[in-house]
């Protein structure tokens, strides 16, 4: 078997000098009954030609967006990665080693690591950043795990639309705790936090001031998400918030069907210590040479156990790497630039759109993504167009429809789209008439 | 800050990107955007705070951080309880198809059948590997893991009627169990571990009573001893209406040989990046499945994936489950890179996965015996636990040991952990090595202690020299942290 | 072998106490700072709060450890040593001088019975 390397010959060299008669003496303490004698009934071992052809055979039957008009959005977004990204996270001195707890001989590790916090505080307008969560939607659940913790309040606030499977997460990370409500209103005296996303789940961008007056004024902590985090390159950074998290797929990492992605997690420096999740601090080595470590780790799981600030452990790693390489290829420059590309490319659908019979386009603004409403039922629109190859956005309830444009929207996507929604439109007032 | 006199051979000094300097470069090359009047609702911004380099520049700087760090790729890892085996690029390669990495979680389901049959198939082989018989691959890491399964208990608790308080779990446990436990809302009640490294029982029983919802074990334990006694346990538990909690960080001595269904576990998490080979990429993603029982199975995370016929079904709602873990779908990438490895070595190459895991940890256990104390009597499983006990008094630690070993260019064990035994030393070779690579590692061991022996304290001190930093100021980095970059000027 | 000055008190859990009429100043041990090694924190307890004998008050951190100290006596805090934000390093130099860690002014001063005195804390530590 290709991937192990011991002989016959080995395992009875071994077995002899361990000083035991055959490998079963090494499983002695596992009782009797518990000792499988045969094979499991799985299949068994076939080599690359035969795990590659079955692997393709199934991904065959999945329709990528690559070649054909594709709008989905809603927190996972189709952006371009450079082929660079994904050759140097393939670099065996990044891809098959561990989280850098030795760090004379993971300063490569550490250092990415630094730069990454560095990118996610200065496009959040935050103080810190730590080494990555999960993803968006479990990153938001911490924060208000975290704005408890901070304000020794109850209640989690949410302003206006949030993504529901982030919403999801956040009540499945309380339902044990009762006295803890999730509530729409405005904060009061027991509010933790208030939660808002923007631009919003419909791609409406937020304005945060009110927000801010009303957290400062009760004691609540205001929590950003954002899970477009390109729209950080052309919106203002969200710096009245105390805490910033979200989702940050759209830069180096695929849609992959929803993971794995990349949550980040930023906020003041006065909230340091109650973080979740890896810091990775500066300092020197024993030669003064500036040198890079994972530090304050006593908030941590493995050093404070049942009061640490999160259970996390493992994080996103690779992916934050393939993030800030991203990132160092857009820089300053081609960030914005890629920012603005996608907010026009989203101005081209809505005004193509717009010109559709019996369709409006509700939104008072938007960054790349925002509702179209639909004559007739989106998810039926959305199933139809599938069958033609069109993945026409996401059908929230009646005619509504959630579409988003990225630089890998071209010009003659959007006018297959347009097209495909007028042909169904006009069958719709056909089917009205008669 | 000029590095122009560092460099050395092909060692490198490497700064960070941001030091780099702007000079208007930019590493891609995009279509010139029209300026067209924005429909944000707010001005553009104006500063992000980011370099500006080229796609040269930038390949270099990533290409030069990489030669600072060790991997299992350069040799040999053997982190006890992280499971550091080789990473197949076969599993890179099947990941990287677009019909699997440029698919939207969201998509119609029609058009994504080839996603749900991997995730399906995914969970019938741990199954079957564990003989539980139903799975969720929704977890991101095996904490992840541990949360859904101490929460899938909690519900199953409520539907019982009784919510119970308390969570039992030995000393030698891994800080994410009690946090876990603390996160489910649950106290925490620790049971001491007897003089051979194993549960004791006996005090166990005696926490026992009708307030406990579950017990949380390792098994393997991080000890690296199997519990002998764990279906007496669980039996024990079972009948005071409590659940067994399996972690299954461990699983490498166990697959394909032992099914943790028959030593009475009712949860088990799996971790991906550990026992299947997907990369730990310098600190994830991971990826922590749960096996469970028939009883626990209709309290699983949503979505979960039916099939009828040949046709498989995504279900979002379900008011039994406990609700949904994270966004979308699981780490669906590297289900897929767990599936490629499943089938490339299929019932017969685990079980043999399991064998050289175990005598590999072994050998190196029989062969350092004499030079290092062993605190647990008798053989061990897919990793052995030495402590400094014979070095300490000629003045060399753990830590000592640990940064000798890089200096001689191998990557150290687990260290200080568990926290049962005074100065631990958790040994996990897997079955990836050579038995050259193995007796390497024995020789230089035998090496660190006989330099102790010899009174040659002072070098294991000064260790290590020869790596691109010596040992680092970590009271200066948590004093007065400095977690970002900022502009001297 | 640790400083254990023979005028102050000890607790088994290594903090120590000076008893100036109605206020104790409370720290830990030569011992305990030893243990724990160079300090990175201290998370001080706010002023005016009351504590109960053995509450868990004050956590110290060290780089590889989180350390509970235990409230030797139950009272109001009256002070807290705000120098120890800056420099928590003070706790390891000087742990019975410039190292305090607060001022409780004692509730019941029958619990300064249950207090060690140096000679029985020396037993202990050795």
């Amino acid at each position: 078997m290709r991937y192990l390397p011991l002989t016959p010959k080995d395992r009875a060299d071994m077995v002899a000098a361990i000083g035991v008669k055959s490998m079963d003496e090494l499983y002695a303490s596992v009782p009797q009954a518990a000792r499988l004698t045969k094979l499991i009934d799985l299949p068994l071992h076939q080599g690359e030609i035969e795990v590659e052809r079955a692997l393709s055979q199934m991904a065959a039957k999945n329709h990528p967006a690559s070649g054909r008009p594709f709008f989905l959005g809603a927190g996972c977004y189709n952006h371009h990665i450079p082929a660079t990204v994904d050759h140097l996270i393939q670099r065996s001195e990044f891809l098959t080693s561990y989280t850098p707890y030795q760090p004379e001989i993971s300063q490569g590790t550490l250092v990415a690591i630094f730069e990454f916090q560095t990118i996610i505080a200065n496009l959040t307008g935050m103080d810190i950043a730590n080494a990555s969560m999960y993803d968006g939607a479990t990153a938001t659940a911490e924060a208000a795990l975290m704005a408890k913790r901070v304000t020794g309040r109850a209640n989690i606030h949410i302003h206006g639309a949030l993504h529901p499977q982030y919403r999801e997460v956040i009540e499945t990370y309380i339902r044990n705790f009762h006295d803890v409500k999730v509530l729409d209103s405005a904060p009061d005296a027991n509010a933790s936090c208030v939660i808002v996303q923007t631009p919003d789940f419909y791609g409406e961008p937020q304005k945060l001031e009110a927000l801010r007056k009303q957290c400062t004024e009760t004691g609540a902590l205001l929590v950003v998400v954002v899970n477009e985090i390109l729209s950080l390159g052309l919106l203002p950074p969200p710096v009245e918030a105390d805490i910033v998290v979200g989702e940050a797929q759209s830069i180096g990492v695929p849609m992959s069907f929803g993971g794995p992605h990349l949550g980040f997690f930023a906020c003041r420096k006065e909230y340091l210590r109650q973080m979740p999740g890896r810091l990775c601090g500066e300092t020197v080595d024993k030669d003064g040479r500036r040198s890079f470590v994972l530090t304050l780790s006593t908030r941590e799981q493995h050093i404070r156990r049942e009061k640490a600030t999160s259970n996390i452990c493992t994080n996103q790693g690779l992916f934050a790497l393939a993030f800030t390489i991203h990132m160092s290829l857009l820089g300053e420059i081609g960030f914005k630039k890629l920012a603005r590309l996608n907010h026009e490319k989203a101005c081209m659908l809505a005004d193509r759109l717009a010109q559709v019979k019996k369709i409006t386009l509700p939104n008072k603004a938007f960054f790349n993504e925002f509702v179209v409403e639909l004559p007739v039922s989106a998810s039926d629109v959305v199933k139809k167009l599938a069958a033609h190859g069109i993945i026409a956005g996401y059908a929230l309830e009646g005619g509504k429809l959630l579409v988003a444009a990225t630089e890998m929207t071209s010009k003659e996507d959007i006018e297959v789209l347009a097209v495909a929604l007028e042909e169904v439109c006009q069958h719709a007032m056909r089917k009205e008439v008669a | 800050m000029s590095l122009f006199d560092r460099d050395r051979g092909l060692n490198v000094e490497e700064n960070l990107l941001f030091e780099k300097g702007t000079n208007g470069a930019c590493g891609v090359d995009l279509p010139e955007p029209q300026n067209s009047k924005l429909r944000t609702g707010f001005p553009a911004r104006e500063k992000v705070g980011l370099p500006e380099v080229s796609e040269p520049q930038v390949m270099r700087h990533f290409v030069r951080l990489s030669k600072l760090n060790y991997a299992i790729d350069t040799g040999l890892y053997p982190l006890g309880s992280c499971t550091m085996k080789h990473n197949p690029r076969l599993n890179e390669k099947v990941a990287r198809h677009p019909g699997f990495a440029q698919i939207h979680p969201l998509q119609p389901e029609g058009t994504i059948q080839g996603a749900l049959e991997v995730i399906y198939t995914v969970q019938q082989w741990l199954s079957k590997l564990s003989g539980l018989p139903h799975v969720t691959l929704n977890p991101a890491a095996g904490a992840h893991g541990e949360f859904a399964g101490i929460m899938v208990i909690h519900k199953a608790h409520e539907a019982r009627g009784k919510v119970r308080k308390t969570v039992l779990i030995p000393d030698s446990a891994h800080g994410t169990n009690p946090a876990t436990a603390a996160a489910c809302g649950y106290e925490t009640k620790t049971i001491p571990s007897t003089k051979e490294g194993t549960v004791d029982v006996d005090a166990f029983k005696n926490m026992l009573n009708d307030d406990v919802a579950a017990l949380m074990l390792t098994n393997p334990n991080t000890c690296g001893l199997f519990e002998p006694r764990a279906k007496e346990i669980a039996d024990v538990l079972h009948k005071a209406g409590a659940y067994f909690y399996c972690d299954g960080a461990n699983f490498n001595a166990l697959v394909g040989r032992v099914r943790p269904v028959d030593f009475g576990v009712d949860v088990m998490h799996f971790n991906l990046h550990k026992t299947f080979s997907t990369p730990h990429g310098g600190g994830g993603p991971g990826c922590g499945p749960i096996a469970v029982t028939e009883e626990l199975a209709p309290y699983l995370p949503v979505p979960k994936i039916v099939k009828h016929g040949d046709h498989y079904h995504l279900v979002t709602e379900d008011k039994n489950s406990i609700g949904r873990l994270k966004g979308f779908n699981g780490q669906f990438g590297m289900a897929v890179r767990a599936l490629a490895y499943m089938m490339s070595h299929g019932a017969d190459g685990l079980r043999q996965v399991a064998e050289d895991a175990v005598l590999n940890a072994n050998y190196i256990l029989s062969q350092l015996r004499e030079q290092y104390h062993v605190p647990f009597p008798g053989s061990c499983m897919h990793e052995c636990l030495l402590t400094d006990k014979l070095q300490k008094d000629k003045g060399v630690t753990t830590g000592d040991i640990a940064k000798t070993l890089i200096e001689y260019g191998i990557h150290p064990m687990t260290v200080y952990f568990p926290l049962v035994v005074q100065g631990a030393m958790l040994i996990e070779p897997t079955e990836t090595e050579t038995k050259a690579s193995l007796d390497h590692f024995i020789a230089v061991m035998k090496m660190i202690a006989e330099k102790t022996t010899a009174g040659e304290s002072e070098e294991l001190h000064n260790n290590p020299v020869s790596t691109p930093r010596k040992r680092l100021d970590e009271v200066r980095a948590a004093r007065n942290p400095i977690l970002k970059w900022a502009s001297q000027g | 072998m640790s400083n254990i000055p023979a005028h102050l008190k000890y607790t088994e859990q290594h903090e120590w106490l000076k008893l100036d009429g109605e206020v104790a100043t409370i720290g830990i041990t030569d011992y305990a700072q030893a243990a724990l090694g160079d300090l990175v924190f201290v998370e001080l307890p706010a002023k005016g709060k009351q504590v109960k004998l053995g509450d868990a008050f004050v956590v110290v951190e060290s780089v590889k450890a989180a350390s509970e100290v235990y409230a030797p006596i139950s009272g109001e805090i009256v002070e807290v040593n705000e120098a120890l934000a800056k420099s928590p390093e003070l706790i390891n130099s000087a742990p019975y001088d410039g190292g305090w860690i607060c001022k409780i002014r004692a509730s019941d001063k029958a619990e300064l019975a249950k207090l060690l005195d140096a000679a029985k804390y020396e037993g202990l530590v050795g």
